[in-house]
């Protein structure tokens, strides 16, 4: 059942844009109907509460309306979408398990590797299913669980029906709605009071089949006083036609506890990547969010952390990178719901060949919020005069005594810049990339070593061919 | 053997204003010139066309430097010929730090790689000379220096860069008296048959730092006349007026 796939012309540019044969042992009809979210629901033998949640979901993602703001979404057809691939593989309980197509897939994206030298433990999803999936053994002894989100809910019902959709309800917008009705795989962490995981979990999202929808549902829970950083990269093949990438993700950080979480997103560009990601933040725990996207067609993504209790601190790092036919519509969303809370938004983008950044930001502060402080800061920068770059920071301030900053800068790649590095000998592509580096510097720096090193890599290879 | 920069008739135009109209200057390598002239006469422009900023446009002449024809090669490529532009207005590179920027920049003019001790090792003898604190090559380029900061940076990067003809484009601006004499001082350093200096400045006052071979006058677009130091102690009693009286062109002293 080979797919032939006719591939875009510039798929030399994008390393990850090979795909594999398919083999899979189930693969929904074209197309999404009330029928397919209760195959779904019955092929994974889930309880009844998840069948009527999925169902729920559904009947909100018919009423709900496409957004009609942000990026372009018009070109999604939903009727020619499968929502749900099973690969042939069942999951592997050690690397050597994982079939070998499979694994050749993940070994040429380094995912392996990866782990062995610097990750508390691994995830791999292909298409619907997490396909491997390791934590090391000392973290499972401290009561850490980290598994995919299918595993969760039969493993730990209780925590999951107790926290699953109550960040992100089933109708809280179209694509949300969608995720929870047909959602597959994702990650589930629990993280014990007190318990501090000192090192990166890793979770990587495969798409393989053309016109794959990919609808990852993830669970961080942070009990108080833990820690945790979780990082997700994402890649998929070229096709002519388009794949939808729509995930959920639900952080709960508890009192006094502290969530990283990191996306390496590097989309090759006919995905429609469409991702809601929302954080509720109690008593002085702090939730991080750093998001770095590149590739996709279309991002509308934008993190947000709801400051519940007094000392919650939020913070969005991000970074975004358009190229010629790719909009790039991110941001962020911090809401202060109690007083004495803070937030901070830095985005930078980066837009060249045509390529369009919007910057969309939220700051909301409830009235009681008082005393809560914001600080957004802005940067955008044009490669070329083709590019485009808008910002949308709104404010919904109801609360007098609150301190909230706004910094917005747009720049170009400027003559004097490029001249006055190649006066010290470096080549207009040196040059071009040393300023690129600097201006995601706030945010590489802000990353693990091995993961900057990756991000200053994929932007080169996203400027290779810019400069004329 | 001593290298030559020749210019020759040099013709330069910026937006459709021709600036330049027959520059001819040689200064060789191992000497240390001044350019002196009243504002817009065009010190920058010559300053930024013999690096070759693409926003100034020769429309006639030669500038010749080792015996090669310049005005086709782009800024890198001059660079490692061994030509260096201190700015007047050096800009700001956000989140690049100045120890990364030397680095890479030694690398892409000299070819190869240092040793890292090495390098740091000459690194920080240069910054004891220039009065530099440890810090300081932490800090992003330019970004937030003062004034004298920024001028520091760049005698720091002629010290780690080694080039064999330095152009210094109104290095003195902006500097206070201490200022002006560490830089002075840093240029005296790396001054010596290796190293030909052109100084471009509208005051005098750098000059009793470092003292000049050969001092030019550039007026309208021309050299009017070259000499030696004493022309500096005469545009100083005097100013540019009555040297432009003498030397300048005829239909301006006939006006």
């Amino acid at each position: 059942m080979a797919v032939t796939a006719k591939t875009l012309q510039n798929s030399e540019d994008y390393k990850f844009g090979f795909h594999d044969q398919e083999d899979y042992v189930f693969k929904s009809q074209r197309g999404i109907s009330e029928q397919v979210v209760r195959n779904i629901s019955t092929h994974k033998n889930e309880p009844e509460w998840m069948t009527k949640f999925r169902v729920r979901a559904y009947n909100h993602f018919l009423k709900r309306p496409m957004p009609n703001w942000g990026g372009d979404v018009a070109g999604i057809d939903f009727d020619n979408i499968y929502y749900y691939i099973k690969p042939a593989a069942e999951q592997g309980k050690t690397w050597g398990d994982v079939p070998e197509y499979i694994k050749e897939t993940f070994d040429k994206l380094g995912i392996p590797q990866a782990e062995r030298k610097f990750l508390a433990g691994v995830s791999a999803q292909y298409e619907s299913e997490v396909v491997y999936h390791s934590i090391r053994e000392d973290l499972k002894k401290m009561g850490v669980v980290f598994t995919d989100m299918d595993t969760g809910l039969r493993e730990y019902g209780d925590i999951v029906r107790k926290y699953f959709g109550t960040v992100i309800p089933p109708n809280d917008n179209k694509f949300a709605s969608l995720n929870s009705a047909v959602w597959s795989g994702g990650s589930f962490v629990h993280v014990p009071a007190g318990v501090k995981v000192d090192i990166p979990l890793q979770a990587y999202f495969r798409i393989n089949a053309e016109n794959m929808g990919q609808f990852e549902r993830t669970l961080i829970i942070a009990e108080p006083g833990s820690f945790v950083h979780y990082v997700e990269g994402c890649t998929a093949p070229i096709y002519s036609t388009d794949s939808l990438h729509s995930a959920v993700v639900e952080l709960i950080a508890l009192p006094g506890s502290r969530i990283r979480y990191t996306t390496i997103q590097n989309w090759s560009n006919n995905v429609y990547n469409l991702v809601t990601k929302r954080a509720l933040a109690y008593r002085d725990a702090t939730v991080e969010w750093v998001d770095c996207n590149l590739g996709s067609k279309l991002t509308m993504k934008y993190p947000a952390v709801y400051l519940m209790e007094p000392g919650a601190h939020g913070e969005v790092l991000s970074v975004a990178m358009a190229g010629a036919g790719q909009h790039q519509d991110a941001g962020a969303k911090m809401v202060h719901v109690a007083p004495n809370t803070s937030s901070i938004i830095t985005s930078k983008s980066i837009a060249k060949g045509g390529g369009r950044t919007t910057y969309r930001g939220l700051v909301k502060a409830y009235p009681g919020a008082y005393g809560a402080k914001s600080k957004v800061r802005c940067d955008a920068l044009l490669m070329d005069d083709a590019s485009q770059s808008d910002t949308y920071p709104y404010m919904d301030i109801e609360e007098e005594r609150v301190d909230v900053g706004h910094e917005a800068t747009v720049s170009k790649v400027g003559e004097e810049q490029l001249f006055y590095l190649m006066s010290r000998g470096m080549s207009e592509v040196e040059a071009t990339n040393m300023i690129v580096n600097g201006f995601i510097e706030p945010i590489a720096k802000e990353l693990p070593m091995e993961y900057a090193v990756e991000l200053n890599r994929l932007v080169q290879l996203e400027m290779s061919g810019s400069v004329g | 053997m001593s290298e030559l920069l020749e210019i020759q008739d040099l013709h330069v135009t910026v937006e459709q204003r021709e600036i330049l109209k027959g520059v001819d200057l040689v200064i060789p390598q191992g000497e240390t010139h001044a350019l002196m002239g009243p504002n817009g006469s065009g010190k920058s422009t010559l300053a930024y066309t013999l690096m070759g900023h693409p926003k100034y446009q020769v429309t006639g002449g030669s500038v010749r430097w080792k015996g090669q024809d310049v005005l086709g090669l782009k800024p890198d490529e001059r660079a490692r010929t061994g030509l260096f532009l201190a700015f007047q207005y050096p800009v700001t590179i956000p989140g690049v730090t100045l120890v990364n920027f030397l680095r890479q920049s030694l690398r892409a003019v000299r070819g190869k790689e240092q040793a890292v001790r090495d390098f740091r090792k000459e690194l920080s003898t240069h910054m004891a000379t220039l009065k530099m604190d440890n810090q300081f090559i932490t800090r992003y380029i330019n970004d937030g220096f003062s004034g004298g900061e920024k001028k520091r940076a760049e005698m720091l990067q002629l010290a780690m860069l080694r080039p064999q003809m330095a152009i210094l484009d109104e290095t003195d601006s902006g500097l206070d008296i201490d200022a002006l004499r560490i830089v002075s001082e840093g240029v005296n350093s790396l001054a010596g048959p290796e190293l030909g200096v052109l100084i471009i400045t509208h005051y005098q006052r750098i000059l009793n730092y470092i003292a000049p071979k050969r001092v030019h006058v550039l007026y309208q677009g021309r050299v009017i006349v070259s000499g030696g130091p004493e022309l500096v102690g005469r545009l100083e009693s005097e100013g540019y007026d009555p040297i432009i009286k003498e030397f300048g062109p005829p239909e301006e002293a006939a006006a």
